[in-house]
């Protein structure tokens, strides 16, 4: 598998000093589980982030009061312990999971198993939930050889491919793909033949739909 | 450091720990400080970050950076799971989705400490004004509106002149290898 379309700088950058809020994050995230080519470009912005962090000056606090604290932690004999590693929510032994953690255990089961909710046209919809008040996530799943409703956006909107594929005006996103788009990109996806396209959408504002009826029904579907 | 570290992990060197304590406690004040504006939970979340390091010291893995940089991750998931009650989305290479790089590059340890002394050197050769706005976007001490401002100049400059400098550091480091 190769992936073709990857995580902006601005997007990798933002995820590696913590500015990134979680919805966005998930994505990203879970993109890096399936582009070694992206691990890569984190571990230069990590480097970096810690190269600027060695780079900030000292507190002038006096630091010996705190070191009489923390020291006295260190014989306590619980903090020596390392916590046992989350548990992430196990696929199935035979193949691989369609998804990756940490999207994985965000939706509590591998594609198959989830409860999607129909949204019309044969589309179907898994919302994730996120701590962050700013983006919605939701899986989709669009049945092959069938459109997205043309749309532009009010904000950002991150797709994730998991599944099979879409073709829109900026290219071919198979698995591992993810496409980036913001006000000024107005696309038709498409889902590719053969398999239906599964894959992560992150936004921060409503699609805006070209149809007059799907903008009236947009507040029913929750999209 | 990464010996200190490695003292840490294979001995519970306490007297290793404290030089790193005494080396990392107080910039990782700051860092918290900008971030929360509060200076009682700056100095909460540097002792949950110290001892996190004094906990964790055997996972720090000297091919993936350096001492800095694993520190900062630490204090980075800290601040986001105290301060913004947000989970911090992170992939697991023991899943069996993940998909592994294809080649190991020979010595990881080696580059990762070329990376870094090249990486200060790219730092240093910044002209000041963009070392600035690169060091003070990067820990959202302020919004990139607020230093526009500061600096007189367009949003849409800082921005740029941001992700050039950035750009510049990672060519640098990607020349290396
Ligand atoms: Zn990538
Ligand atoms: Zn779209």
């Amino acid at each position: 598998m190769n992936v073709r379309h990857h995580v902006s700088d601005d997007l990798l950058s933002a995820y590696a000093t913590g500015e990134l809020v979680e919805g966005w994050s998930l994505a990203v995230a879970t993109h890096l589980a399936l582009c070694p080519d992206c691990r890569n470009r984190l571990r230069d912005f990590e480097a970096i982030a810690g190269e600027l962090f060695e780079g900030l000056p000292a507190s002038t606090d006096d630091m010996g009061s705190s070191w009489a604290q923390l020291s006295q932690r260190l014989a306590d004999p619980s903090d020596g312990i390392i916590p046992a590693a989350r548990q992430g929510v196990v696929a199935s032994a035979s193949r691989a999971p369609v998804l990756p953690e940490p999207l994985r255990s965000y939706v509590g089961s591998d594609a198959l198993a989830l409860k999607w909710k129909p949204l019309g046209r044969g589309a179907y919809q898994v919302p994730i939930p996120t701590g962050d008040g700013v983006t919605s996530v939701r899986l989709l799943r669009i049945p092959a050889g069938r459109p997205v409703p043309e749309h532009s956006h009010g904000g950002r909107e991150l797709t994730l491919v998991l599944a099979g594929s879409f073709s829109d005006e900026k290219g071919r996103f198979c698995r591992g793909d993810i496409e980036e788009a913001d006000e000024e990109l107005q696309h038709q996806p498409i889902a590719g033949a053969g398999e239906d396209c599964i894959c992560l959408a992150v936004t921060d504002a409503p699609l805006r739909f070209k149809s007059r009826l799907l903008r009236l029904i947009q507040p029913v579907l929750g999209i | 450091m990464a010996r200190l570290l490695d003292a840490v992990a294979s001995r519970r060197d306490i007297a290793a720990f404290e030089k790193l304590f005494r080396h990392f406690g107080p910039k990782v004040k700051t860092y918290m400080l900008k971030q929360t504006k509060n200076l009682h939970m700056a100095e909460e979340l540097m002792q949950e970050t110290m001892i996190t390091v004094w906990r964790k010291a055997d996972l720090y893995d000297a091919a993936r950076g350096t001492v800095s940089a694993w520190i900062f991750t630490i204090a980075r998931n800290l601040f986001i799971s105290a301060c913004r009650k947000q989970k911090r989305p992170e992939f697991d290479p023991n899943d069996p989705a993940f998909v592994p790089a294809v080649t190991e590059p020979a010595d990881v340890g080696l580059a990762s400490r070329q990376d870094a002394e090249t990486l200060r050197a790219a730092l240093r050769d910044l002209p000041p004004e963009q070392r600035e706005l690169v060091q003070r976007s990067f820990f959202s001490d302020v919004p990139h509106s607020t230093l526009a401002e500061e600096f007189g100049l367009p949003l849409g400059t800082v921005k740029s002149r941001i992700r050039m400098a950035i750009a510049k550091l990672r060519k640098n480091m990607e020349d290396r290898r």
